[in-house]
């Protein structure tokens, strides 16, 4: 193996690689990847016909309806609201600018519990914002407008996040060149500055998509975890760990892991493809 | 630094004034309804009852039991996953191995799986009828539905915090310093400890902070390994719940409120380390992978 020599011959003045990365992949053998074989492995031990029945299931098919439905709202709402956010924090100066910079990533210091009693009782029939859509007949706490909420509220800071240092970067000549030629503020805007944004868009898209699928904390107490109505996918996993359907709760787990594997190979791609063009931007 | 300069450019406030005002007025009325109001309704609901049942819910021995339960989940979790971050960012950052993206799309595994599973997983291994179920029985000894599964939930949580701070930090600042140092005859512990930590030791306490927030509030995951036992499998973010679903509200409320005083403490020291740090941005929050440069 003249690769291996070579690359230790490199790597021998600095001591440790043996110590630190045997550490590293046991310590992620023993936490991560051997409980999740454990998913695989306990699946396997079903029939074809006892996995598809739990996984095709009316109420698991209802399940991913409204799981993906939500996840896909509450992230393009975000992708709308995330930019506009984005864009005045970077570009704008106006009071207590960097108080709202902080404030952006509080859904994610905040605990999804805490998160999930408050943005129920704000949004019930009763609550300082549900009184107000109650004369519009609009119920939003025990219904799937609450989970979008609950979805929108824990997906809020990623777009804000992933698009925030792309237009940081942003060559203003860019932009000067291209009002030289003669493009108007919304020309450059959509045909220079939004094409730069765009991998950084999509990847934190699929990251607040990818989180709101998973989500469990905040939406248990906005939703009335009513079969085929208001149960998202992990809600239903938890009724059946519940009822201890061990192999039906481990059924629909795997179909979870393959989606989020799957979101988290195109997050890779996206990443891959959105420093390509900043790499090109440079050059 | 041509952004520096020319921040105050004039077509970098191009469009007009109304359009301005307009975007700012649509991000703040954003933030106000989704994060603002939530905020603050937090803390009235807290004290609804008054200052007296505020503290009476908040001495609570029950109370107290899950903020000692949390307490010492964390000052497990963390501690662990810590060393885990500082070896694993060092063998990725000094060294050439192949394999490294897959092992950097590993670390951050536990992120894009949904708390649910991350609990379930331990119930499969460990539970009653799990790989190791029996064999634990006949000794006795009890991992799930106790504080054993809890801390596992927990580390498994918040495995890549640490990691996913370091790595990019360690992989900017190269290696020419420790081998700078081993060449003028520092030994590997020194190295480490004279030219390594205090090179990353900001990177380090931005990333116990972030992980110390998860893992004080991780409440998906815990709650499927916990047995809701009162003053003995429950953590702070548990106790909301049993108290929000006995309709003691504004006691739940009251308890929420202490989660929610250490996220405001975490985002001003996590905005502190960014102002001490530049090159910091958060992306244990902001789960973007890290692509590595050298592999």
């Amino acid at each position: 193996m003249p690769t291996r020599q070579t690359g230790a011959k490199k790597n021998r003045v600095l001591p440790g690689f043996k110590l630190t990365l045997g550490f590293t992949l046991f310590y992620l053998g023993l936490i991560v990847l051997i409980p999740l074989t454990a998913v695989f492995i306990k699946t396997s031990t079903l029939s074809w016909a006892q996995f598809s029945q739990t996984v095709f299931s009316p109420q698991a098919l209802a399940a991913y309806r409204l799981s993906f439905g939500a996840a896909f709202f509450a992230a393009l709402i975000n992708a709308v609201f995330g930019l506009i956010v984005a864009w005045v924090l970077v570009r704008y100066s106006f009071f207590g600018k960097k108080f709202v910079d902080a404030l952006v990533d509080l859904p994610f210091a905040l605990p999804t519990a805490v998160a999930g009693i408050t943005l129920a009782t704000l949004y019930a029939p009763n609550g300082w914002i549900g009184h107000l859509l109650v004369p519009f007949g609009i119920k939003v706490s025990y219904t799937q407008l609450g989970i979008f909420v609950a979805l929108t509220f824990i997906g809020l800071p990623f777009i804000v996040r992933t698009v925030q240092p792309v237009l940081e970067d942003f060559d203003p000549e860019l932009e000067d060149a291209a009002a030289s030629l003669g493009a108007s503020r919304w020309q450059i805007f959509w045909r220079v500055i939004f094409p730069t944004l765009t991998p950084a868009l999509l990847t934190g898209f699929a990251l607040a998509f990818a989180r709101a699928l998973g989500e469990y904390g905040s939406v248990v107490f906005i939703s009335s975890n009513i079969p085929m109505k208001t149960q998202i996918v992990p809600l239903l996993i938890m009724s059946e760990l519940d009822g201890f359907q061990y192999a039906k709760a481990t059924a629909l787990a795997v179909v979870m892991l393959v989606v989020s594997f799957l979101l988290l190979l195109a997050v890779n791609v996206l990443q891959w493809w959105s420093n390509r063009y900043n790499t090109n931007n440079l050059a | 630094m041509t952004a520096t300069e020319n921040i105050n450019a004039p077509h970098r406030m191009a469009e007009p004034a109304f359009v301005r005002r307009l975007l700012i007025g649509i991000a703040l009325a954003f933030m106000a309804l989704f994060l603002v109001i939530p905020l603050v309704s937090v803390f009235a609901e807290a004290l609804k009852l008054g200052f007296g049942f505020y503290f009476q819910t908040l001495r609570d021995p029950l109370t107290l039991s899950a903020v000692k339960l949390t307490l010492i989940t964390a000052g497990i979790s963390v501690p662990l996953n810590c060393i885990f971050g500082v070896a694993a960012a060092w063998a990725i950052a000094k060294f050439d191995f192949r394999g490294k993206n897959i092992l950097l799309t590993l670390i951050d595994l536990p992120f894009s799986i949904s708390p649910v599973i991350s609990g379930l997983i331990y119930v499969l291994i460990f539970g009653a009828q799990g790989w190791f179920g029996p064999w634990l029985q006949d000794h006795n000894i009890k991992i799930i539905f106790a504080v054993p599964g809890i801390v596992l939930a927990t580390i498994f949580v918040t495995f890549p915090f640490v990691a996913r701070e370091l790595i990019p930090l360690m992989q900017a600042q190269g290696r020419n310093e420790e081998e700078a140092a081993r060449v003028l005859g520092a030994s590997g512990w020194q190295t480490f400890w004279r030219v390594t930590i205090p090179n990353i030791k900001w990177g380090l306490v931005y990333g116990v902070i972030l992980c110390n927030a998860r893992a004080m509030g991780e409440f998906g995951a815990v709650s499927v390994v916990s047995g809701h036992i009162q003053g003995q499998t429950n953590t702070i973010p548990l106790h909301v719940q049993i108290l929000y679903e006995s309709n003691n509200s504004t006691g739940a409320f009251a308890v929420a409120s202490l989660l929610t005083f250490l996220a405001l403490v975490t985002l001003v020291l996590k905005t502190w380390v960014e102002h001490k740090n530049t090159a910091l941005r958060g992306t244990a929050f902001t789960p973007v992978p890290v692509v590595s440069k050298t592999g």
